[in-house]
């Protein structure tokens, strides 16, 4: 993987960009606290938490909009998917989401965001200009979660009951096919190419990686960690480098990350997180990775050259979401 | 990627290991195949409860019905995708005999599923009579007979409620692990009240529980006006960690916390009680199933709401697998290695293949909290922990097929 160490120029712009915004340093790290209805904001420099925002009730995903100007928060008990103004840390609007909305993934396009309504088995796309409503699609019971692939063409759920993968043809807003995994389907990602799919099943304890032009699974893969039993390994967060390298799996309450070769699918190595370990996102030129780990209530950091965890940064109650901004 | 062109072998594989339907769109599967029916029975004998002093929180007389009703509308949601119609008939019978009769008739119209809501006598009666033996596939969401489960097993019957031993089973780990180990135990009379006490026996003979004491009450009193006068003395039984009650009816042990002659907390089926599934229980997602089902039953889910809930899901997971309706091919499903299902207890659950109980996690709680759930760590076993609850493969005396 070809490697660009910002830090150097993070410090340079720092220098220049001081006078006009107090507290901007280099990257910023994003988390949110489900039991603290707040945002930690965590400084990728130093690695600490240099700033706490109140926001809805209950805040789980959270994702930017292109330009990394606007913050899309799932506020689940608010019924509503706030919009923050990063530079102010103002919310300046809530979307009209639908019931507990709890993820989402922005389409290409920067302008339609497909929500999971996790209780009431609806995915809602609102478009995020003029904060309109403008399709909902019935899916399985308690859809998760949500990817949209990298050329727009498909928008895919998860439902966690009905266990299925529910592919949505974005031109349509159709349901268009089912693709039945393990038990309790958690979390979608696209391969940056969008050849790919990777669907994981917290409580069948696997991945199914999807091949997206035939819709049908391409391998399926499990994981073993000595000492831990096979039923508390709990896939959830899935990211994968832009290089093709690596997958990373966040285990759940296993409290690892599995590194998986994307090519060859084997697991390489299990890191060791915080406890209960559920989303992740890269930081830094995807020199870093970040987890949030609900139960320890805190943020492990690896270093995804070496594969190693380098940090842990206490934040909030039930850290769920992590997104980061340049 | 080369590996995804290479990789035609993987998928065949795949494909029979994860029994995968790809379906087109629902409308175009709608039109190329038939609808699949699964009618299941609610058999419910409604039994008279015995008067109770404590008239706070009288059971819900829809426990049951309403946790089949959500996972009907659940499994319908899913069965939207695939083309499988889900449906339940409910019928509510006095006596043992009616419910019998409304059982076979089900079955002679065709009819093989069916969630049983029977006091453990009528329940044996079910499930070897004729018509219905080896035919049908029944489960158990009330009973908590130890016996069913440990002498009295059929093919055909499976228990999704948590017997007596798994709860007592559940409690006793906790209190190992608390390393409160001197037990004082108070029952009652009625015939539940001396099986939850034996269950408690018998588990503190498995973990290492000690009975120091035991008493049973004979209170005719209003002991809501007493209990502060009359408890003290009856609990002056030497020096011990906890008070276990058995008391199922909710008579008496309600008014035992607080009343004891020592300050020690009360447990068993009162005070901390191991339950199948309670309004506290919210993580692992539960509060969904918590949310859905307040919404349609106005009121809290319990555990026999739990039992049928999952009773359905079940039969619903293994339909959606196998793409059938058939009730051998169902029975065989849910019984083999392949069969797991996610739950809202933090693990898969799956049906123990030598007696057809549904192996789970036990919660225990207090009323406005979880206090733990078990197994409880180190509680060790070689095939899954969660068989560290209730009777063991080799504590099983009865014939139990995996086949219909």
């Amino acid at each position: 993987m070809t490697r660009f160490n910002n830090t150097r120029l993070a410090c340079l712009c720092l220098v220049t960009l001081l006078p006009f915004a107090g507290t901007a340093t280099a990257e910023l790290a994003y988390v949110s606290n489900e039991k603290d209805n707040t945002l930690s904001v965590i400084d990728l420099e130093s690695l600490s938490v240099v700033d706490t925002i109140e926001v809805g009730m209950r805040p789980r995903g959270i994702t930017f909009s292109k330009d990394f100007k606007k913050l899309y928060i799932c506020a689940s008990d608010s019924d509503s998917v706030q919009v923050m103004d990063v530079a102010t840390q103002q919310i300046i609007a809530d979307l009209p989401s639908g019931e507990d909305p709890e993820q989402f993934a922005l389409h290409p396009d920067d302008r339609q965001l497909y929500i999971a309504n996790e209780d009431s088995a609806v995915v809602t796309v609102v478009d995020t200009q003029e904060r309109t409503v403008i399709a909902q699609i019935d899916v399985g019971v308690e859809p998760e979660g949500m990817a949209v692939s990298p050329d727009g063409k498909w928008a895919v759920n998860t439902s966690e009951t009905t266990n299925m993968l529910h592919w949505i043809d974005t031109s349509t807003f159709e349901l268009v096919d089912n693709s039945l995994v393990g038990q309790r389907p958690r979390h979608v990602e696209f391969s940056d190419d969008g050849k790919v799919l990777w669907a994981s099943s917290e409580i069948g304890g696997t991945i199914t990686v999807m091949d997206v032009a035939s819709r049908k699974p391409l391998k399926l893969i499990d994981f073993k960690i000595p000492g831990v039993h096979r039923d508390k390994i709990q896939p959830v967060g899935i990211k994968l480098t832009s290089d093709g390298r690596y997958a990373f799996v966040a285990l759940g309450p296993a409290n690892h990350v599995a590194v998986v070769d994307a090519k060859t699918f084997k697991v390489e190595k299990y890191l060791l997180v915080g406890r209960r370990v559920w989303q992740m996102d890269f930081a830094n030129n995807q020199a870093l990775l970040l987890t949030t780990n609900g139960v320890s209530g805190d943020v492990s950091v690896i270093d995804v050259d070496d594969l190693k965890v380098i940090k842990s940064i206490k934040v909030g109650r039930y850290p769920w979401g992590v997104a980061v901004a340049p | 990627m080369q590996s995804v062109k290479t990789s035609l072998r993987f998928f065949v594989a795949l494909m029979t290991l994860l029994s995968v339907s790809l379906l087109p769109a629902p409308l175009a599967s709608a039109q190329t195949s038939e609808t699949l029916n699964i009618p299941i029975l609610y058999l419910k004998q409604s039994i008279t409860r015995p008067p109770v002093l404590s008239n706070i929180q009288p059971p819900a007389e829809d426990s049951g019905l309403k946790g089949a009703e959500v996972a009907i509308a659940d499994s319908n949601t899913t069965g939207r995708f695939l083309n499988h119609q889900y449906s339940l008939q409910y019928v509510s019978r006095k006596n043992a005999s009616a419910a019998l009769q409304q059982a076979q008739q089900w079955l002679k119209q065709g009819n093989r599923l069916i969630l049983a809501d029977l006091p453990s006598a009528t329940l044996r009666k079910l499930v070897a009579a004729p018509g219905i033996k080896g035919q049908a596939i029944v489960f158990n969401v009330s009973s908590k007979d130890d016996k069913l489960r440990s002498q009295q097993c059929t093919s055909g019957l499976l228990h999704t409620i948590p017997s007596r031993a798994m709860l007592t089973d559940a409690l006793a780990q906790f209190l190992i692990a608390r390393r409160w180990n001197k037990w004082f135990l108070i029952s009652g009379a009625r015939a539940e009240d001396k099986a939850f006490a034996n269950a408690i026996k018998r588990s503190a003979k498995r973990f290492g529980g000690k009975l120091i004491a035991e008493k049973n009450w004979r209170f005719d009193t209003d002991l809501r006006r007493t209990a502060q006068q009359e408890l003290p003395l009856f609990t002056q039984v030497g020096d011990y960690h906890i008070t276990l009650v058995a008391d199922e009816a909710g008579d008496v042990g309600e008014y035992i916390p607080y009343n004891t002659w020592l300050p020690r907390p009360v447990a068993g089926t009162q005070g901390l009680i191991p339950v199948a599934w309670h309004g506290v229980v919210e993580q692992w997602g539960a509060i969904q199933l918590q949310n859905r089902f307040k919404k349609h039953a106005l009121r809290t889910m319990n555990d026999v709401d739990y039992a049928a809930w999952i009773a359905v899901r079940s039969l619903a997971e293994a339909v959606t697998r196998t793409n059938s309706s058939d009730a051998k091919t169902l029975y065989s499903y849910l019984l083999s290695d392949d069969y797991e299902i996610a739950a809202f207890k933090g693990r898969k659950l799956s049906f123990r293949n030598w007696n057809g109980q549904l192996r789970q996690p036990i919660p225990l709680v207090h009323p406005k909290a979880l206090v733990s759930q078990s197994p409880q760590q180190g509680f060790l076993h070689p095939h899954s922990e969660l068989d560290t609850l209730g009777y063991d493969r080799a504590e099983v005396q009865c014939q139990f097929g995996v086949n219909l």
